[in-house]
């Protein structure tokens, strides 16, 4: 052994985790990485393997990656066709889209209707805020079901807003089994997920900043757009991707409450899977999803370190 | 510091009795619940001046600011700046610009643009704003700096953003909010001179707050001592130093020695008052407005108390104690000098000599005297 305790060779976690990664905090980190292996790496490895085989009957419904042949030889099979099929078909493609959109429009009305929420919240006086974080967290105490169908209670032919739209004479509306019903449902689901980070955001705002705007004549609008807003961009953010990301893959909401028109990947894949068995299709569209979410957040996410970085440096 | 006295003359428009005051402050009061933040002031102040709100912290000096300033209304009374009443008219529409005591640069955007800022809310075009930039930068010391973030700043180069940003819309009023609070003593003395240059070339009113009354002597035209929400004293640096009005504002500004003592002679030449606490009486060479046998304060600073080792004559204003304790702090010492009565005498004496063997030294038996102007008489 040489007097130097730096081996020589870079162990891998303090490749990952930088040097010093050594004793204690080896050991600490150990948990969560195999946590992730087991229940996330590997996984998705399987899915993975799954989407380049190609529909069979038997158990398991697809055929093999590996094959032994005769005398030994070891044959890999990998089929490219579920995703050719997802790229040329235009039901994927739509679906795709469609739900980008769906997404996007969610994310943008939970955005409008959280940021001033958040404000409120933020700016409210000491026991007042508490009771009104409480009660934006207050929903996820019950089920996301139990709520769901409470919202297609009042959204129905015969549910409480058409009720109430009859006293005054008005004839029913048609709600459920529309694009409507399910941006109605994911804004009320994912709302409190824009609220909470936006108003960590704006909490932290100091006061002493939209004075000195006003100071300096700017007026109350002048000074959201100029001083608040860009200021609260770490939460839009994080409350987007927060909304955004789990809305992409909803499958529970457009089918409770969307109808055959509402096309969303996450029915696609249930669909896939259910209906077709068809394991490497459904895998594939998985797969496909992963990559369409994953990618423009890692992009995203370079851009804001390169802010921040700008910004502490 | 004291001022060149042809600009003394022109700068003293409190003195004359016909100026029109540029900020009128008459009976606020502003309460913040069941609490008088600020409590019935009345203040005015003239075109030109430096006017230091001194006060310790909940004096109600920042919140008598922030009503200037607009951020808050008085509850009572009103202001007017520049002969206009202000009452209702919002931060953005008033004539005022005010450097925080955080400095409240924002942080995403750079120093240049920082700056630009309550220009570009006047709707100046691109090439005056930049030029109104360099200006200023230069005015303040930071050309080359305008593409810099605020955190990539010193404190010091960060305050002079703020000065920067608060003077960019040539404001008729600068209001400053602890301006070298957060600056080490050595670049506060510094800067101290600079704001003070810096007023005078430009010629805005300033109005500054603090806590340290050394900011406050050195800075000011005038000082307003602010104590729980009231004016305690408005005046000079030399007036609230040398004849303050009540033991409040002796203590605030500087160190003092305060006794009680009892009127035994009233006339209207000369008072003269008698101390258990000094041992003696104290002869004051003037008339005070006083009574026979009322009880009263004398208060005087240090550095006006003699100490010999020989008796001088007269058989008032002098006592006799032991030197207890000696502070040699380089320009001068602090002896503090027990009397007979148990009462201690704090005397300053500057150190004229690089050394004095022969110097007045612990537990000495000394005389302590002064002079008949050199004393306050304090009825409150």
């Amino acid at each position: 052994m040489s007097q130097s305790e730096t081996p020589l060779r870079t162990r891998w976690y303090t490749k990952l985790f930088g040097p010093g990664a050594a004793s204690g905090r080896a050991l600490v980190i150990f948990a969560p990485v195999a946590w992730l292996t087991v229940f996330f790496v590997v996984p998705l490895a399987v899915v993975f393997g799954i989407s380049l085989a190609i529909k069979e009957f038997g158990r398991p419904p697809y055929s093999d990656l590996l094959t032994v042949g005769e005398g030994g030889t070891v044959q890999l099979t990998l089929h490219l066709s579920n995703y050719l099929r997802i790229i040329t078909d235009p039901l994927y493609v739509t679906a795709y889209l469609s739900s980008i959109r769906i997404a996007a429009i969610s994310t943008i009305v939970a955005l409008l209707i959280g940021y001033p929420m958040a404000y409120f919240i933020a700016r409210a006086r000491d026991p007042w805020r508490n009771v009104l974080l409480m009660l934006v967290i207050l929903p996820f105490w019950t089920s996301f079901l139990l709520r769901v169908y409470a919202l297609s209670g009042f959204m129905r032919g015969n549910g409480v807003i058409n009720g109430l739209l009859g006293i005054f004479g008005i004839e029913p509306i048609q709600m459920m089994q529309t694009d409507f019903a399910v941006y109605v449902g994911i804004v009320y689901t994912y709302l409190p997920f824009m609220v909470l980070p936006l108003f960590t955001t704006l909490v932290k705002l100091d006061v002493s900043l939209l004075e000195a705007s006003a100071d300096l004549g700017a007026k109350p609008w002048q000074t959201f757009w100029s001083i608040t807003l860009p200021l609260s961009l770490p939460g839009i953010a994080a409350g987007s991707m927060l909304v955004f990301i789990p809305a992409i893959g909803e499958f529970v909401i457009p089918s409770l409450l969307g109808g055959p028109s509402t096309l969303m990947i996450g029915r696609v894949l249930w669909d896939e899977f259910f209906s077709n068995t068809n394991w490497p299709r459904a895998s594939a569209v998985a797969v496909a999803m992963l990559l369409i979410v994953v990618v423009p957040i890692m992009l995203m996410q370079r851009a804001q370190d390169a802010v921040v970085e700008g910004r502490t440096r | 510091m004291a001022k060149k006295p042809q600009i003394a003359a022109e700068t003293r428009p409190w003195r004359d009795p016909d100026a029109q005051p540029f900020v009128r402050i008459s009976g606020v009061t502003k309460k913040f619940g069941d609490i008088y933040a600020v409590d019935d002031v009345s203040l005015d102040i003239y075109k030109g001046e430096l006017f230091c709100l001194l006060g310790g912290s909940g004096s109600g000096k920042s919140t008598l600011l922030r009503m200037l300033a607009g951020f808050e209304e008085p509850t009572v009374g009103s202001i007017a700046i520049d002969g206009q009443d202000m009452a209702g008219v919002p931060p953005y529409r008033r004539p005022v610009n005010m450097m925080f005591q955080s400095y409240a640069l924002f942080p995403h955007m750079s120093v240049a643009q920082n700056v630009a800022y309550g220009l570009k809310r006047d709707g100046l075009d691109r090439t005056a704003i930049t030029e109104r930039v360099d200006e200023l930068l230069s005015l303040v010391r930071l050309e080359g700096y305008g593409k810099r973030r605020p955190d990539q700043l010193s404190g010091g180069q960060r305050q002079r953003v703020a000065l920067a940003r608060s003077l960019a819309r040539r404001p008729k009023l600068l209001l400053l909010d602890e301006p070298l609070g957060a600056l080490d003593k050595k670049l506060r003395e510094q800067t101290q001179f600079e704001l003070v240059k810096i007023q005078e070339t430009l010629g805005v009113t300033f109005i500054v707050v603090t806590h340290d009354q050394e900011e406050a002597m050195s800075l000011a035209t005038r000082i307003g001592v602010m104590n729980e929400g009231r004016i305690a004293m408005i005046g000079e640096p030399q007036d609230i130093y040398e004849f303050p009005n009540s033991r409040f504002v002796a203590g605030f500004i500087g160190s003092v020695n305060l006794v009680e003592g009892v009127v035994t002679e009233d006339e209207d030449d000369h008072v003269r008052i008698r101390s258990a606490e000094l041992g003696c009486d104290i002869y004051v060479s003037h008339g005070v407005d006083c009574a026979p046998e009322q009880i009263l304060w004398w208060a005087i600073r240090p550095e006006k108390i003699t100490l010999t080792r020989e008796p001088p004559e007269g058989d008032a204003n002098v006592t006799k104690g032991t030197v207890e304790d000696i502070a040699y702090l380089g320009d001068m010492s602090v002896y503090r000098v027990l009397l007979e009565s148990g009462k201690r005498l704090t005397v300053t004496r500057p150190n004229l000599h690089r050394s004095d063997p022969d110097g007045i030294t612990w537990d000495e038996q000394v005389y302590a005297s002064w002079g008949g102007f050199s004393g306050s008489v304090l009825t409150s």
